[in-house]
């Protein structure tokens, strides 16, 4: 056979085998790590699943910045329990992706070289403690939105890790409207911090389902894919939908001049998104993304002795271990 | 107050825990893996629970309708009676993990005299922390081990940490006048009957880890007399920061 | 990158109470078993969920290729007189 013939045949092979698979997931069938994929399949559930790992540790630094002054006990356990549950989550997360055949390691690099992304809202400052309740409230309810449709996802560990995250997360939420609720129902000066809070975080909150549709370039495959269910645009229209009557409940007003309930269309109409700022934070000029970074890369760094005392005190164990069974 | 001494006694222990947990609070995500991450927060989580219970045990018998909070949050530096040990920074990893084997030991032994204590309360909680704490204790030994034996960077880092907290745990075995009145009612732990099973503890792990037990005779104290190192004036700015920007309001 | 050691990956299996068998719960990583066990307790086990734990290094798993699965699974698939429903008996038995 020719060098065409061949190439011709591999390239035969691979469209059947991808007919194949696709089937497999519009049958609702789940992948697993070992199953035949396609490259581009592979390659982007590297993007999202590690995007979303970063999210989370990243995540940990703007609510982290509060546990040290929470003002109560209480709320101390409460938001250590919940960054420690973010560390967890990103670590379920970082073990899915490295199903894939990439190391946890080689994810960090591209944190740390500034390649891969992360959910722009953490590059937000955390300037009073308000704002862990705004974050609680606004942020995981988006994040919540965005992430029980992908308990369904095609991938079976990213699927499997999704479940776990999502179970977990359910009191992250509760806990953030709590911390609201009190602030509204406190002094003035606390539902002043409230409403400014909510001021600071609405906007950028709506930000975290991404660009409108009409700019989004990844949909159609990860519709096709269940990395995705529903469209930035549907994403955003529903948690609006659901956010403007708790905003009601505390008494805190949604800063949007704009918002009103559409009758015909059984949604709330909103303002337009700044999106020059969205993409500014997006590409590294956000008010925290350089301190986020040194302070990933400096944890990182400063671990480095720790990990490599671990790792030769383990050789080490292994060889005496073996010495003795001669 | 009607039972100064039993109050009094109660802080003494509570404290430690609270400024321990503290300051393990402040490593969350910052952690040399994302796994020593989490398990510093359980142990921080762990104290911070225990504190809690300590601390509404000493509202109900300090009855002037002080909150758990007032107590942790509205003391005065002086009014705070840890150990000088649990109130030393974060430096490095070596000096958590050291900071945290120093106190471990002590804290497991006295936790389990203080379940035979009279008082119910007192030996409830102990009986539900030792749990904790034992794993605590076999935590900080095994990374003790880990750094001992690893590299000789981790070795030189943390024989460095184990040096200079050493100074810091003579204390750890000193009676206040709480503790007497405490020990003579049976309620309290006498922990200068702790010496011993301590350093024997301390030593065995620090040899097995390859690390010299330090020879230093010179140990400092005041803690307990709420008398404190330079680290702990920030560490409660901090802790109270909410409580005193934002007087008598909840959250 | 570096050609450093890292810290291996591990599975880790979790019963999350007796009388249950031990399921795998996920990975982590970890330098050696005790620290593994140490790990999978903070990280797998932080709401309750287990009684007992089980790691192993992941690359001592061996795991079939699902490229043979035809000739692994489907030989099984037509052998239905494994199954009870197979055997034809009288209403009137019963019991069985």
């Amino acid at each position: 056979m020719s060098e065409d013939q061949i190439k011709k045949m591999e390239a035969e092979r691979s469209r059947s085998l991808e007919a194949e698979f696709e089937a497999r997931i519009a049958r609702d069938e789940k992948i697993e790590p070992k199953d035949w994929m396609p490259e581009k399949y592979r390659q982007t559930h590297i993007r999202q699943i590690s995007q979303h790992a970063h999210s989370e540790i990243v995540g940990m630094l703007p609510e982290g910045n509060w546990i040290t002054r929470a003002p109560s006990l209480r709320r101390k356990v409460a938001l250590l329990a919940k960054v420690q549950d973010e560390a967890g989550h990103g670590l379920y997360l970082y073990s899915a992706c490295e199903t894939l055949g990439i190391s946890r390691d080689e994810l960090y690099e591209q944190l740390h070289s500034g390649k891969a992304k992360y959910s722009s809202i953490f590059n937000y400052p955390t300037v009073t403690w308000a704002d862990i309740g705004a974050i609680g409230w606004l942020v995981d309810g988006a994040a919540i939105i965005n992430q029980v449709p992908l308990c369904n996802t095609s991938f079976g560990p990213y699927a499997r890790a999704m479940v776990r995250v999502c179970k977990e997360e359910s009191f992250h939420q509760r806990q953030g409207y709590e911390i609201m609720l009190k602030l509204c129902e406190g002094t003035a000066e606390q539902k002043e911090l409230a409403q400014d809070a909510l001021n600071r975080w609405w906007w950028p909150s709506l930000m975290m389902f991404g660009p409108t549709d009409a700019e989004s370039t990844h949909t159609e495959q990860s519709m096709k894919w269940k990395l995705k269910r529903k469209t930035n645009d549907e994403l955003r229209q529903q948690f609006i939908d659901q956010t403007v009557p708790q905003a009601e409940i505390l008494g805190l007003t949604i800063p949007d001049p704009d918002l009103k309930w559409n009758e015909e269309r059984q949604s709330y109409d909103f303002g337009e998104i700044n999106w020059d700022e969205f993409w500014q934070v997006v590409k590294g000029h956000g008010p925290m993304n350089k301190e986020r970074m040194k302070a990933r890369v400096g944890a990182w760094e400063r671990g480095e002795w720790v990990r490599d005392a671990a790792m030769a005190h383990a050789e080490k164990q292994q060889e005496r271990k073996a010495k003795e069974a001669v | 107050m009607k039972n100064k001494n039993l109050y009094n006694y109660i802080l003494g222990i509570a404290d430690n825990s609270l400024i321990l947990g503290q300051r393990l609070g402040e490593l969350c995500g910052h952690g040399p893996s994302l796994e020593t991450d989490i398990a510093c927060t359980n142990m921080s989580l762990d104290l911070l629970g225990q504190v809690r219970s300590y601390y509404q045990y000493a509202a109900k018998i300090a009855g002037d309708g002080r909150t758990e909070d007032d107590i942790a949050m509205l003391r005065k530096e002086s009014e705070y009676f840890n150990v000088l040990l649990v109130e030393q920074p974060n430096t490095d990893f070596g000096y958590t993990m050291a900071r945290q084997f120093l106190f471990d030991v002590y804290h497991f032994l006295m936790l389990t005299e203080l379940e035979k204590s009279t008082d119910l309360n007192l030996s409830a909680i102990a009986k539900k922390s030792i749990k904790e704490v034992s794993y605590h204790k076999r935590f900080s030994s095994d990374w003790i081990n880990r750094l001992g034996d690893g590299t000789e960077e981790s070795h030189s880092r943390i024989q460095t940490a184990i040096n200079d907290l050493w100074t810091y745990t003579d204390e750890l075995f000193h009676q206040t006048e709480a503790d007497e009145a405490m020990v003579a009612e049976g309620v309290g732990v006498d922990v200068t009957k702790l010496k011993g099973a301590y350093y024997e503890e301390v030593n065995s792990v620090l040899e097995e880890a390859t690390l010299s037990v330090p020879e230093s005779k010179y140990f400092q104290k005041g803690g307990k007399q709420g008398i404190h190192t330079e680290h702990m004036g920030y560490l409660l700015a901090e802790l109270q920061y909410m409580q005193r920007t934002y007087p008598n309001m909840e959250w | 990158m570096s050609n450093k050691k890292n810290w291996p990956l591990w599975e880790v299996f979790v019963r999350s109470k007796n009388g249950l068998e031990h399921r795998h719960f996920g990975s982590l990583h970890a330098a050696d078993a005790e620290m593994a066990l140490e790990n999978a307790r903070d990280v797998y086990t932080r709401r309750n969920e287990g009684v007992s734990i089980w790691v192993v290094e992941s690359k001592h798993i061996t795991a079939s290729n699902p490229e043979h699965n035809g000739e692994l699974f489907e030989p099984a698939k037509d052998k239905v007189y494994r199954h009870p429903t197979f055997y034809d008996l009288p209403d009137d038995v019963k019991h069985m």
